[in-house]
């Protein structure tokens, strides 16, 4: 396991993270630094542990039955995975995308405002631009404008997708983490929400998980190869895809298992 | 036999045993309502009944069984959405939890008989409240709790666990995402068991009979301070209701058109029977579309 020399400024770093459901050891020793406003991909086969490690980092394991976390994950110069953290303020820092959109049974609109009116917000005419501001961020306001007040889950797909991303840019977080945010979408919209992705970088601190591997090389600056629990590689996107260190990495871009 | 022929025999026999069905309910309903609806007029659902003359009504036993409703949901639905959060959201796998299930399950299958007679014992004789709508209502209550928490269990259950995950990954405490995202997607199943259990409630008689009473005091429907004894709101007063009236005049109706009378009531009582049902679908339906679910 190699760290990446090149980064300077990590927003987030972990150090020897163990987690365990009950007694699988999921994730093993796990130490990787992120770069602030840089994409990491995070790739690997699938049930070696990348969506596990995406929920370390805004501890939605803990609402699991019987999980145990061991190690440390450092965001600025907290430890996150201390008990004294609340989860509830961290997730508002630390955003997540899901791989299906779940768009809450309400209106656009509400969708998006839900968020910052229950964390207090009551003023109309500040959610009105809150909602705006969001839904320009997440590149579907011309789609959208003209019917806020419809239903999301008349929306398309990408759009629903692209409605979840505003909704988490709502709360204001400065880490986004993505779990295959476009694998259940046409090509069409991945695309659309490719560009957006790059785009947030911009703002954000943005790790995603892929089983694509032209999306990793696409969108991310560096990526980090998970296999059995553990990171094999890590490592400028560039460089890990022309030149892996290891076989099982080449194996595994080259498409021959996972 | 071939696999085809054995296939239409079944089918046929499932013909036939729905048709069965459909006949014996329609002939139910039309008994009721050839007989009933003749009796029906605006005069005997508003006035009072006759003691020993012909022509008097139902009015106070309709007003009865809508204020019991009213009553019984309000006690009912707050206590069943507590439960079913409770039992949907927090309770884990652990014997208490279990048999809490099982409480509830018998509790349900309790003939309604018996929880009047319980309800008798505790509310009208222990907490003093006498033959009253309150007695009434309470017993109902616990009548209907457990249809309600399952119906409400069920419902949250129902929303998917990715709604779930959303809101917490959009920073909102467990409570929040349960009151501001579960509870208003799992509204419209609550509301159809909701109204379903309304129908239950207005069509009860044997749980009601010792607790609401079997009389109606003279009541002033100008006045509507609930403290007043003539008052109809007045929770502490004796309420028979349209259901129990059937059952009395049945009994003991001294009247000289008794009989035309519980027609008359028992089509009235069908008639908001049906009238909930339906509600409760289109309510159910209104709140779907609403809230965009397919
Ligand atoms: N809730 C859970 N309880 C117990 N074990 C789990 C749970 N979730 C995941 N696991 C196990 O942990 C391991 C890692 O799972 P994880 O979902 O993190 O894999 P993944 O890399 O995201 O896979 P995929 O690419 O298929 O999404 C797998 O062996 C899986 O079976
Ligand atoms: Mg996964």
């Amino acid at each position: 396991m190699n760290v990446v020399e090149t980064i300077e400024r990590s927003v987030i770093q972990t150090e020897n993270l163990q987690f365990y459901y009950g007694t699988h050891h999921a994730l093993k020793n796990i130490n990787l630094k992120f770069e602030e406003k840089k994409i990491t991909a995070l790739i690997g086969p699938s049930g070696c542990g990348k969506s596990t490690f995406l929920r370390t980092m805004n501890r939605m394991n803990d609402l699991i039955p019987g999980v145990r976390t061991e190690g440390a994950i450092w965001i600025g110069n907290e430890n996150i995975t201390e008990p004294s953290i609340d989860p509830v303020e961290l997730r508002k820092k630390v955003g997540m995308v899901f791989q299906h959109a779940s768009v809450f049974p309400f209106s656009i609109y509400e969708n998006i405002a839900y968020g910052p009116r229950t964390h207090g917000e009551r003023n109309k005419k500040v959610l009105d631009e809150i909602v705006e501001e969001n839904l320009r961020a997440a590149a579907l306001w011309d789609e959208v404008k003209d019917h806020l007040d419809h239903p999301a889950t008349g929306l398309s797909g990408g759009q629903q997708q692209r409605l979840t991303i505003a909704r988490t840019l709502a709360t204001k977080p400065e880490i986004l983490l993505m779990d295959e945010p476009t694998s259940a979408l046409d090509p069409i919209s991945t695309a659309k929400v490719e560009d957006l992705i790059r785009t947030l970088k911009e703002r954000y601190t943005i790790i995603i998980v892929t089983h694509n591997m032209q999306q990793a090389a696409r969108i991310s600056d560096f990526t980090a190869f998970f296999l059995n629990g553990e990171v094999k590689e890590y490592g400028q996107t560039a460089t890990l895809f022309s030149n892996p260190l290891f076989s099982e990495t080449k194996d595994y871009i080259a498409g021959k298992f996972g | 036999m071939s696999a085809k022929s054995t296939d239409r025999l079944a089918t046929a026999g499932l013909y036939v045993i729905v048709g069965i069905i459909i006949t014996v309910l329609a002939g139910l309903l039309g008994f009721v309502f050839v007989k009933g609806i003749p009796q029906l007029s605006w005069q005997f659902i508003t006035t009072p009944p006759q003691i020993f003359k012909e022509g008097g009504g139902v009015g106070p036993q309709l007003f009865n069984s809508f204020y019991l409703l009213v009553l019984t949901l309000m006690i009912a639905v707050p206590i069943a959405i507590g439960a079913g959060i409770y039992l949907a959201e927090y309770a884990r796998d652990h014997w208490i939890i279990r048999c809490i299930r099982v409480l509830i399950e018998v509790l349900s299958s309790l003939p309604s008989i018996v929880v009047g007679l319980f309800g008798f014992l505790f509310f009208v004789l222990y907490m003093g409240w006498g033959f009253s709508i309150l007695s009434g209502a309470f017993a109902l209550s616990l009548f209907n709790l457990p249809l309600l928490v399952r119906v409400v269990e069920q419902s949250i259950r129902n929303i998917p666990k990715s709604q779930r995950e959303a809101g917490w990954a959009l920073g909102f405490s467990k409570w929040e995402t349960i009151t501001t995202i579960i509870l208003p997607a799992a509204l419209p199943g609550i509301v159809t068991g909701v109204i379903l259990a309304s129908g239950r409630v207005f069509g009860e008689a044997a749980a009601l009979i010792y607790t609401a009473g079997m009389s109606t005091p003279i009541i002033d429907f100008t006045n509507w301070n609930p403290l007043s004894p003539t008052s109809p709101l007045n929770p502490f007063r004796p309420a028979e209701t349209l259901a129990v009236h059937i059952w009395k005049i049945n009994g003991e109706g001294i009247m000289p058109d008794a009989a035309a009378i519980s027609d008359g009531a028992a089509a009235l009582l069908i008639i908001s029977i049906l009238f909930f049902n339906f509600t409760s679908r289109f309510i159910g339906n209104l709140m779907f579309k609403k809230m965009g679910a397919n």
